[in-house]
């Protein structure tokens, strides 16, 4: 009855801004829609290096879909690739041609390597299996759109979720009307379920159209079921919930807030798999497996990419429900500072 | 006479080493209109948050309603308007005045009942509908002390209402505490306007903490051969009295 009474409150007062439901929709799709336009957009013409490669090589290959630049020595040639005037060379050792990348950018690597590959294919048929490929930085394991977009997909939920949560709770301290809640017989538990429900709902709606957008609109890849990925984000989305009403309670006001982005939600991103997780510095890596974003991102994957089904992610769904849990009873030890029954 | 309202008994608070509270004794009668005046900074805030269940004291105890607070079950009968408006300000009148209602469980008929008469009492009937964003500082104060009165509490604790409050508007509010007074109800009022508190039954002067003096207005002049409380204050003020 209390809690549905919040409920309902929490929901009027977002459908009346509208400018934060207009946030929490459009932004998200938004910066999908551009991240998928830059990685999935018009293919890439690589720049490449020869050395040493035949005229009579050459002469053969169709060169239309590639800048090449002859260099008579390695050395000038590594200098341009320093320098990013090219994206790669070709030498031939003994007859077999060997790759060299500068590969900071996996959208640049994966589309120099496909031109030499069928380049190269075409001359010489035994040669596709064994091109020897080196990196100046990077290498060929780097993700794509539809490697990292499941993991975008929970961050901004989760981001979002954060913030507005975070930010109403602070404006219901800063406005006395907290205290004014528990001048009421409202128990603590049902402040904080009113504004998971609350906040739970929205979530939910959300999710739907910017998980809808990414899937049939951009085409992101979705092996598994969608129910699944509601259900990875509500659990997601309940614990940047509770995350966010907690964090709250250490700022005193929006701008405090928001100072709680880079070291709250930021790091998150480094751990939930955006990079990849086996590189990471031992010293670094606990932070991952302590992150709600990094289970999310698994799940995620898992259900999007790989097209697993609850065997799979009802692990992480625990853990997440786990750590909302978590942070619930932190949230009501917290607001004994207001009232210590 | 009557019965104990409140009685607060021995109670100190600090916050750190800073004493907000020194040693209060005092009781409240059921049905009176019990005045605590003092500077800013004196106390009467916390005291009276306390009472509400909103704070508790360091030592001490505050009996409110016949049980030492704070209690959930006296809290349901207790209506607490704070120094600040409170209000949800993105909402109308009446869906702030519908989420506090089903706070205390009322619903129904019942519910639309009691919204009506408490904005006739606060004189806002005809603003129900409008936004709270859109309502005049005053009008907000009014929306403020109705939100207090929607469950009919026993005891009402009204923390600086009338702050910043023009006296006609300042009257209206007082002539609605009267007519709640005449219906039974308690009410405990913070001021530190002394011609506001010529209208209290009985006055507690407050200053550093301590409650310096207690009795009804006339009580007060009468004891320091004051014309007015302001004076009475000064004489009491003046020397350093441990209760």
């Amino acid at each position: 009855m209390r809690i549905k009474a919040l409920t309902i409150r929490i929901l009027r007062q977002i459908i009346r801004d509208k400018r934060t439901l207009g946030m929490l929709i459009f932004a998200p799709i938004l910066v999908l829609t551009m991240l998928h336009l830059v990685f999935n957009g018009d293919s890439y013409i690589p720049k490449i290096g020869f050395i040493g490669i035949p005229e009579t090589m050459v002469e053969n290959m169709d060169l239309s879909d590639a800048e090449i630049t002859n260099y008579d020595n390695t050395h000038d040639a590594q200098v341009d690739l320093l320098a990013q005037e090219i994206d790669g060379y070709i030498t031939l050792t003994s007859g077999v041609p060997s790759i060299y990348l500068e590969g900071s950018d996996p959208t640049v690597n994966g589309e120099t390597l496909r031109w030499i590959q069928s380049t190269f294919a075409s001359l010489q048929e035994s040669l596709t299996e064994d091109l020897e490929v080196s990196y100046l930085h990077g290498s060929s394991e780097m993700g794509q759109f539809d490697y990292f977009g499941p993991v975008l997909l929970g961050f901004f939920v989760f981001f979002f979720v954060f913030i507005i949560a975070g930010v109403s709770f602070i404006r219901e301290r800063t406005t006395g009307t907290l205290e004014r809640l528990l001048s009421t017989p409202l128990r603590k538990w049902e402040i904080v379920s009113g504004y998971v429900i609350g906040f739970g709902i929205v979530t939910m709606i959300q999710s739907t159209i910017i998980a809808a957008y990414t899937i049939y609109v951009l085409d992101m890849m979705m092996q598994g079921s969608f129910f699944y990925l509601l259900l990875i984000i509500l659990s997601l989305s309940f614990t940047a919930l509770t995350l966010g009403i907690l964090i709250s309670s250490f700022a005193n006001n929006e701008l405090q807030m928001i100072q709680f982005i880079p070291v709250i939600v930021v790091p998150q991103v480094f751990f939930s798999g955006l990079f990849n997780l086996e590189t990471i510095s031992n010293w670094l890596s606990w932070i991952g497996p302590i992150t709600p974003l990094y289970y999310a991102a698994e799940a995620l994957r898992d259900v999007m990419v790989r097209g697993f089904g609850w065997n799979e992610i009802y692990m992480e769904i625990c853990v997440l429900l786990g750590f909302s849990a978590l942070f619930m009873i932190l949230n009501i030890l917290a607001l004994r500072k207001y009232r210590k029954i | 006479m009557n019965n104990l309202c409140v009685s607060i008994k021995d109670v100190t608070k600090h916050f750190g080493k800073h004493v907000v509270l020194k040693n209060i004794h005092l009781d409240i009668l059921e049905g009176e209109i019990f005045g605590l005046l003092g500077p800013s900074g004196a106390g009467k805030t916390t005291l009276v948050k306390e009472l509400s269940g909103l704070d508790t004291p360091t030592s001490g105890e505050n009996i409110v309603l016949g049980q030492t607070m704070p209690k959930l079950e006296v809290i349901n009968r207790i209506g607490y308007m704070a120094q600040s408006d409170a209000l949800y300000e993105d909402l109308s009148a009446k869906e702030n005045l519908q989420f506090f209602s089903s706070l205390y469980g009322l619903k129904g008929m019942k519910l639309k009942e009691r919204i009506q008469e408490v904005m006739k009492l606060v004189d806002l009937t005809e603003h129900v509908n409008k936004l709270v964003s859109d309502y005049s500082g005053g009008m907000k104060r009014r929306l403020s002390l109705a939100i207090a009165l929607l469950h009919e509490p026993e005891l009402l604790i009204l923390d600086e209402p009338t702050v910043g409050i023009d006296p006609v508007l300042r009257k209206k509010i007082w002539d609605a505490f009267y007519q709640l007074n005449e219906q039974g109800t308690t009410i405990i009022v913070t001021t530190h306007v002394m011609d506001e508190a010529e209208k209290c039954d009985r006055l507690g002067l407050m200053r550093d903490g301590s409650l310096i003096a207690v009795g009804t207005p006339s009580e007060l002049k009468q004891h320091t051969n004051s014309a007015t409380i302001e004076e009475a204050f000064l004489v009491y003020g003046g020397d350093i009295d441990e209760n």
